[in-house]
């Protein structure tokens, strides 16, 4: 075995002692131990990225040498590995963006719970995207809700408190859901490890057996991760949550937990169930149609808020419907054009929130539309990247939006019922993003010079411009290099099997 | 449409339904406490759901003292495993809500959460 293949273990277990570390750190020191955490993690999940792309094929990881069906394992093929690397790089230019706010709007004594609760995301992010075993998965989806609730309500206000219960609310339906189909799967094949699932359930579906249960059990576990990942209709919590937690919260809760999850469903969907059982399986259809109409009311909840942070939020909602609607499809394209969604949206949210925070500095704190106007003028920077983060948004070449929403459309071209329907969905989810972004990006480029609010200029803010062009380039990377991406994801999605 | 398994079955039907009560107290109760009862019932249920999977008549935990090898005379641990690591984090889970449950009563004085939102309408933030 090689060193390497410890890396996913390490990677794991090291943000799991920072975290437990930080607990008795200054801040300034937790800070410094966070981002030495999330650069060391990247670096391994790039080593092992490159590794993988070597050797051609997974590696199976047994955590306390116990063989298959006793012990519990890790996984990791390319996509796993690249995924890993990508959190880290969006978690770090979130902190980075977010380090002012998070200085000001959290308590002094409460900011190293802070660092806590970020490192331990990370391995609760990390655990879902490498582990191989179902419970394992469960423990770490709590681990991830418990830190995801904690971001939200460590910026003390009452709005944050009501959000957090809210969603604590919603996540405890979804993960009571996840268990007890995992609980009633493994009654059905006997096994926790998802490779070992994966053949009972092939045996089973082979012989005809326990139909009606098998689907139930399926359905619940899709049921739950949807809650989870804030697909329509259950997304109440998400405009409070996104809205008014901390700017550093707000990016990493869009971009992060919520794709935990789905990359999880995703790993089920190929590595539990099965591909074909879940293609011809009439889960999927629901699936789809609650990706269309979230991707629809998504939009014009957005197009009807006033608050620039909640609007933003509610275009999350649309674009986690856009993933589902991908899965729905039920073909290796659909997937394919889902997971480079994934990407696509991780990269564009974060950035929105970190620049339109630059924009509501920029106006005394307001966050209405009205106080906005001209704010691109008091912050350039901030206006440049809210406007490459909008064009994205609505699918302008050139960019990540628009390799995504040309996949989801090339993925539904040719398919027998479903072609109708998405893609017109898709061309009106379109024009709705581009009637809430572009109305902003106008009124943001309105001229009024007001005097009463404070410029900020890109040398007093270093650290912000920085990741603002960080990001501005990740966006115009993911669209550029949409090619070896798809070939990536394509590899990756074999080494699932 | 019911077989005779529904009666062998009768503690996992239970456990089913349990998990519906505690589920629909979770989604519809106003009152925060109710919410985390459910919340408590759903988990629960889960682990009746485990136990009665797990266990086997005449059967007994894994721990040979008499030199019994066969694997007839025990039953399988994993399910009790899984029933104490759910325990754990549903423990951990329901301290977080109520937590949060205190900390809302202290600033809002209510624990129904359609009125603390109409409180926070009404302070405009």
């Amino acid at each position: 075995m090689d060193f390497i293949q410890n890396f996913p273990f390490f990677s794991i277990i090291l943000s799991m002692f920072s975290g437990i570390v930080s607990s008795v750190l200054p801040v300034k020191a937790a800070r410094r131990l966070n981002t030495f955490l999330i650069v060391a993690v990247g670096v391994m999940s790039g080593i092992l990225l490159v590794y993988l792309t070597g050797t051609g094929e997974p590696f199976v990881y047994w955590m306390g040498h116990f063989p298959a069906p006793w012990g519990n394992e890790i996984r990791a093929g390319v996509l796993e590995a690249g995924m890993a690397l990508f959190f880290c790089l969006i978690m770090f230019l979130s902190m980075l963006g977010g380090r002012r706010q998070l200085a000001e709007e959290v308590a002094e004594n409460k900011q190293n719970l802070y660092y806590i609760l970020v490192d331990l995301l990370l391995s609760s992010l990390l655990a879902l995207v490498y582990t191989n075993d179902l419970f394992t998965a469960y423990v770490f989806v709590e681990i991830n809700t418990i830190s995801a609730c904690g971001l939200i309500m460590v910026r003390e206000i009452g709005r944050t408190f009501e959000a957090a219960i809210r969603y604590m609310i919603m996540s405890l339906l979804g993960s009571g859901l996840f268990l007890v189909s995992l609980c009633m799967l493994y009654d059905l094949t006997g096994h926790l490890l998802m490779s070992n699932i994966k053949e009972s359930v092939a045996a089973l579906a082979a012989r005809g057996e326990y139909t009606v249960p098998l689907m139930t059990t399926i359905g619940l576990l899709c049921a739950g991760l949807a809650i989870k990942s804030a697909l329509f209709p259950f997304h109440s919590w998400l405009p409070d949550a996104y809205g008014y937690s901390t700017v550093s919260s707000a990016a990493m809760l869009s971009s992060l937990v919520s794709k935990g999850y789905i990359f999880l469903l995703i790993k089920i969907f190929y590595r539990v169930i099965g591909f074909e059982i879940i293609a011809q399986s009439k889960i999927i259809n629901v699936l789809f149609i609650f990706g269309l109409l979230g991707m629809i009311f998504g939009s014009t909840s957005a197009i009807q808020e006033n608050d620039i942070r909640r609007m933003i939020a509610f275009s999350s909602v649309a674009q986690i419907g856009y993933i589902y609607m991908g899965f729905g499809l039920g073909t290796e394209a659909g997937m394919t054009a889902s997971i480079f969604h994934m990407l696509s949206h991780a990269a564009t949210k974060s950035l929105l929130f970190v620049a339109a925070v630059g924009l509501t500095d920029a106006s005394k704190g307001r966050r209405e539309f009205v106080e906005l106007t001209g704010s691109a003028y008091r912050n350039k920077m901030a206006g440049i990247a809210f406007t490459v983060g909008s064009l994205s948004m609505v699918g302008m070449p050139m960019f990540s939006g628009f390799v995504s929403k040309l996949l989801f459309a090339e993925a539904s071209i040719g398919h027998a019922h479903k072609m109708l329907p998405a893609v017109l969905v898709l061309a009106l989810s379109t024009i709705l993003n581009a009637i809430y972004f572009m109305k902003t990006v106008i009124r943001i480029y309105v001229p009024d010079y007001r005097s009463d609010c404070r410029t900020i200029t890109i040398k007093k803010q270093k650290a912000y411009a920085f990741t603002l062009v960080c990001f501005i380039l990740l966006n115009v990377a993911l669209g550029m290099l949409s090619k070896p991406l798809e070939g990536w994801i394509h590899s990756g999605l074999a080494m699932f099997g | 449409m019911f077989g005779p398994n529904l009666f062998t079955n009768y503690g996992e039907a239970v456990s089913v339904i349990l998990f519906v009560i505690g589920f629909s107290n979770l989604l519809l109760q106003k009152n925060l406490i109710k919410k985390i009862i459910g919340l408590n019932i759903m988990d629960t249920a889960v682990y009746l759901f485990l136990a009665e999977k797990g266990y086997i008549r005449d059967r007994v935990a894994p721990i040979v003292v008499d030199g019994i090898q066969e694997v007839e005379a025990y039953i399988n641990p994993v399910p009790s495993g899984l029933v104490l690591t759910g325990i754990v984090v549903s423990v951990s889970v329901t301290a977080i809500m109520l937590s949060l449950t205190i900390r809302l009563y202290r600033r809002y004085h209510t624990l129904d959460l359609d009125e603390i939102s109409m409180l926070l309408k009404k302070e405009g933030r």
